[in-house]
């Protein structure tokens, strides 16, 4: 668990990153360092379009896995990266 | 008769027959066979013969001697032919018709010559007494007749001769009519029949009765096909019509009526004893570091440089830069100059024209010391001075002229109505213009110059516009009015200074500032009529009728000379007594917007002359305070100093009066009186204040002192503005009439370029852009001429980003003043320290000794602790077995302590063990970036890291270069004790 925090903490600790989330399979937050209304908001939207992008991946090849997706908005970087059980979103501000 | 005569000829007849059948039935015999075979053809009465030679002679009647065929005849006795046929009998050519001949009743025969064998035989005998006669007699008579008749048909042809009628000659044909005709022999037999008579009459029953049962009780005609009407159908005329059946259905829909329904659902979230878990399981640790590594690369890229940076546009943006520096100069553009008005008088304002481009307003003051004004006072007054109107298209002649009551120093234009000017007079009155009349003028001559200049040539007369409304000596500065601001049309303030919501959206309120330490503030609106007695009211009924003499519009005919201000700062000054004497200020742009959002009602339909008359001052309860507005304001004094105050009153405790407060900064930074106090046009809290000699830009909210701070200039500066178009930009009049161009950007400690523009010290600067491409900027000099410049491109087209880095570059510098303000007092403190320290000193002036031994002391036990540690480092790494480790002790005990300085990545790299010292200072003496240092303090954590990471590489290079390594320390200790950087003793091989 300390291991958990600590690494989170690290990335947490990289210029401009505003936020980092820890969310379940199903899209349900268990780590956050964003505020409660902005984490729901986010692992929600972020775990449908990864779960649409995984699929996609997959449907090309089926041996095929989705790794990691970076969404390169205006404003943000939006990171997400993905296993079986866990999706790790990581946003960050690159113009700082 | 008739009749009796043929019976009797035939039986006459069948008599002499009978009898020569009779008599001669011998000899004739043989002879009748042969005249009877050939009986055809002859009437009864004759009968063919054919006669022997022997016969005709004994009968003298040879053929053709005795009968010729003119004289055939010859009677014939019938005992003659009796004899023969009795002497001859059968021989005698009589005997076939011996009977006949015998018949014959008289005595003589008649045998005719038949020469022309017409009834086959040459002779035949007739055989009756009526054909004898009728041959002899008719024949002759016929022979005669004959003859006759040829004669008579030779005649005949030439006489027709009608016939003769003869007697009727019964030849038994009335026999046979006797014979066939009817004629009763007896009375006619009578019959009568009739029915009984009981039938008659009697009545008749009918009765039904079956065909059927009778045989032939009824016929039947069946039909059959008539085969001779079976006609083949060679074409048919066949018509369809095609028609819908008519079809009942329905359907049932729902009715679906609106029903207010909800729904709310809530993100699912884990407990806090589910999110334990999740965070304890393996499975996310694992994870987690998974992904660590490919998250932190990425951020750093992301860190590092910009991927989606799009070089083209700023390429473009660095081109355009410096193609611009091909124009940097400010290049003249126009001057104006009226010789009359302007010359050897001081520019003291410009402005100009909000809405009009093109036209700019120039106000003029004479340059005089106060004891000349005081000699020449009478002489001012008759003159007084102007306010001109110039425009682009006229350079010779103003376009208006607004007549002051005295020098004018400062005006400006009402926001909300730019016919409204508003002018501070040098003896403390406010001036009111309104020029609503002459707009026309103005615009006139933008579109068409020629028509005015025509004008201007006729009449030649410029016209003067008095000033509508001044403002009561008493009331007002008591100095000259140095800054005079309109506040904006979306707030006006009360009687205690609390911004309120300003309903009619017209600037009402003017803020002025003198010397005479106040800042006032005025309303145009005219007061409430509560202090007026009847009187005044009266007078002012009857001054009405005389008003208007030199036309003036009495748009402000209610405040003209009573006019006071509704309030009035004091600025007392901080820590001591005493005002401060404001000659400029700043109000915070306060353009907010009005809580409800409405937009401004455009009061364009504003009645001439009479809206500010009749606009009332509300009662301060109905109007809603606005608490968004700043109500602080930044003034600078006479004496060169900043003063951050707040123009809302305060009641004072004691004596309930209202009093304004106390100013809550001042920072004193220029030597003599402040010039400009302006804020920037992109940041709402940057200022600048010019002040004789220098310069400052100050943030509001930023109490430590300016954040920029000029060097001192040589020569006075007399004023300073902001661009308009580029945040890092304003400009500096100088009193030698030249202008410096500060680019923030470029430098800032000297300006980016200056140029001269007059002779004369320059007084006011104002920029406007006409157009995107043409920005043009007004310098006014102490000489009465009004300079316009083009300002190049380079100084007023603005890079995207040039806001954000300006505003990052007082960011930084704001940052600065933190620092060191922060650093004053950890200075302060260590001084305290140091102060203290010396004190302990004085009394243990032995322990600092004792100390630097047992720093050594400290040192040295660190510097093994981290050989241990690097000999642990390496020996789990792999990379030092025992040998390595032998020799490395060995090169280390004779190891030097070198620090090498790599300012490429400006981190200190302390090394310790030998060959990383080795491997950095061939990398640094490559670079030629080296310096070597002793070094003791070998803790820093970061230094340990690079040792541990470079390690790997350090060792290879040593085992590599072991030899060379021995040269370039000892080339090392000669650079230092060459250089004298360190002494050589501490570079010890």
């Amino acid at each position: 668990m300390a291991e958990v925090e600590d690494t989170l903490k690290r990335i947490q600790g990289i210029n401009g990153v505003i936020g980092t989330i820890v969310v379940n399979a199903e899209g349900i937050p268990i780590k956050t360092t964003l505020d409660n209304s902005t984490t729901v908001q986010y692992a929600g939207l972020l775990h449908q379009l990864t779960m649409k992008a995984r699929s996609t991946v997959r449907d090309i090849d089926p041996q095929n896995d989705l790794t990691f997706l970076r969404i390169r908005s205006k404003k943000h970087e939006i990171m997400v990266s993905t296993d079986k059980e866990y999706l790790l979103i990581v946003i960050q501000n690159p113009a700082e | 008769m008739s009749s009796k005569r043929p019976k009797s000829k035939e039986a006459r007849k069948s008599k002499g027959k009978d009898k020569s059948n009779e008599t001669n039935p011998t000899p004739d015999g043989g002879a009748l066979e042969s005249v009877t075979s050939p009986p055809t053809g002859h009437p009864d009465y004759i009968f063919p013969l054919v006669l022997t030679s022997a016969t005709q002679e004994l009968f003298g009647c040879r053929a053709d001697e005795d009968v010729t065929g003119e004289n055939p005849y010859k009677l014939l006795k019938k005992e003659d032919i009796i004899k023969d046929m009795k002497t001859r009998a059968s021989v005698s050519d009589f005997s076939p018709v011996k009977q006949l001949v015998l018949d014959y009743p008289e005595d003589e025969l008649l045998l005719v010559f038949d020469r022309d064998f017409t009834y086959g035989q040459s002779f035949y005998l007739v055989l009756t007494v009526e054909a004898k006669e009728n041959i002899l007699k008719p024949s002759v008579e016929g022979d005669e007749e004959q003859m006759k008749e040829e004669e008579v048909e030779e005649e005949e042809m030439i006489i027709p001769k009608t016939p003769v009628s003869h007697p009727w000659i019964s030849l038994g044909s009335e026999q046979e009519i006797e014979e066939e005709s009817v004629t009763e022999s007896r009375p006619r037999l009578r019959y009568k029949i009739s029915p009984l008579l009981r039938h008659c009459g009697a009545p008749v029953c009918f009765s039904d009765r079956s065909a059927l049962d009778e045989k032939e009780g009824f016929v039947e005609c069946p039909s059959y096909q008539d085969k001779s009407f079976s006609i083949r159908e060679m074409e048919k005329h066949t018509a369809i019509q095609a028609s819908c059946d008519t079809k009942h259905s329905s359907t049932q829909t729902l009715w679906k009526y609106p029903k207010n329904m909800w729904t709310q659902y809530e993100p699912r979230e884990f407990s806090p004893e589910e999110k334990e878990h999740h965070l304890r399981s393996e499975h996310l640790k694992n994870f987690i570091t998974s992904v660590l590594i490919r998250f932190e690369i990425s951020l750093q890229q992301n860190y590092i440089t910009d991927v989606f940076c799009d070089d083209w546009t700023v390429l473009c943006e660095d081109d355009g830069m410096l193609a611009g520096k091909t124009e940097t100069q400010l290049k003249e553009y126009q001057t104006f100059m009226d010789l009359h008005f302007s010359k050897e008088k001081t520019i003291s304002h410009v402005h100009w024209h909000p809405t009009i481009s093109g036209v700019i307003a120039v106000a003029m003051t004479e340059r005089l010391s106060l004891e000349e004004r005081i000699d020449n006072s009478t002489k001012l007054l008759l003159n007084p001075s102007y306010i001109l109107f110039w425009n682009f298209t006229d350079p010779i002649n103003p376009q208006l002229q607004l007549e002051c009551p005295d020098d004018v120093l400062c005006f400006q234009f009402c926001p909300s109505d730019p016919n409204i000017i508003a002018g501070g007079c040098m003896n403390g009155q406010v001036v009111l213009w309104d020029i609503s009349a002459h707009v026309e003028r103005l615009q006139d001559t933008r579109s068409s110059s020629k028509n005015i200049s025509n004008k201007l040539d006729k009449n030649n007369v410029t016209p003067v516009v008095r000033y509508c409304a001044v403002s009561g000596i008493e009331n007002g500065h008591k100095a000259p009015i140095t800054d005079i601001q309109w506040l904006p049309e979306t707030f006006e303030l009360s009687k205690l200074g609390i911004p309120v919501e300003n309903p009619s959206r017209i600037s009402v309120q003017l803020v002025t500032c003198a010397p005479d330490c106040s800042v006032l503030f005025w309303d145009l609106r005219p007061p409430r009529v509560v202090s007026h007695s009847l009187t005044d009211v009266k007078q002012k009924s009857e001054e009405k009728p005389l008003e208007n003499p030199h036309g003036v519009p009495n748009t402000f005919k209610h405040l003209n000379l009573t006019w006071k201000p509704f309030i009035r700062v004091s600025l007392p000054k901080i820590g001591s007594s005493g005002e401060y004497s404001p000659l400029k200020f700043s109000l915070r742009d306060n353009t907010v917007d009005s809580p409800t959002g409405d937009k401004p009602p455009q009061n364009t339909d504003r009645e001439e002359g009479c809206g500010f008359a009749q606009l009332r001052v509300p009662s301060a309860k109905q109007q809603k305070p606005l608490e968004n507005i700043s109500t602080k304001l930044y003034v600078g004094t006479e004496e060169g100093e900043l003063v951050y105050t707040d123009w809302k009153m305060e009641k004072d405790n004691d004596s309930g009066r209202l009093l304004s407060t106390k100013p809550i900064h001042r920072f004193p930074l220029h030597d003599t009186l402040v010039n400009t106090v302006s804020r920037s046009p992109f940041f709402k809290d940057i200022i600048l204040t010019v002040g004789s000699s220098s310069f400052a830009i100050w943030k509001e909210g930023v109490t430590n002192g300016p954040i920029l701070m000029s060097a001192f200039s040589k020569k006075m500066l007399t004023v300073g503005h902001w661009s308009l178009s580029r945040p890092a930009v304003f400009f500096i009049g100088k009193e030698d009439g030249s202008i410096e161009v500060w680019d923030l950007l470029q430098n800032t400690h000297k300006p980016s370029q200056s140029q001269n523009i007059s002779s004369a010290g320059i007084t006011c600067i104002r920029t406007s852009s006409i157009s995107s491409k043409q920005h043009l900027l007004a310098v006014s000099d102490c000489l009465g001429t009004l300079h316009i410049l083009q300002i190049p491109w380079t100084l007023r087209r603005s890079s995207n980003s040039e806001k954000q880095i300006v505003r990052k570059y007082l960011e930084k510098e704001e940052e600065r003043l933190e620092y060191f303000e922060k650093r004053q007092i950890k200075h302060e403190k260590e001084k305290k320290e140091m102060e203290a320290e010396q004190q302990r000193k004085k009394t243990e002036p032995v322990l600092p000794l004792k100390q630097e031994e047992e720093l050594e002391a400290e040192a040295l036990k660190k510097y093994e602790q981290f050989l241990a540690l690097e000999k642990d480092i390496l020996k789990n790494m792999g990379l030092l077995n025992e040998m390595e480790d032998s020799s490395d002790i060995h090169l280390r005990a004779s190891a030097a302590d070198f620090t090498v300085y790599n300012d490429d990545i400006s981190t200190i790299t302390s090394m310790k063990s030998r060959p990383i010292k080795g491997h950095l200072f061939q990398a640094a003496n490559q670079k030629a970036l080296l310096d070597i240092k002793g070094l003791w303090d070998m803790t820093g954590p970061i230094a340990r890291l690079s040792c541990s990471q470079m390690l790997t590489d350090a060792l290879d290079v040593y085992h590599r270069e072991q030899v060379s390594l021995r040269t370039h320390i000892c080339a090392a200790r000669e650079i230092s004790t060459q250089n004298d950087i360190y002494p050589a003793e501490e570079c010890r091989v």
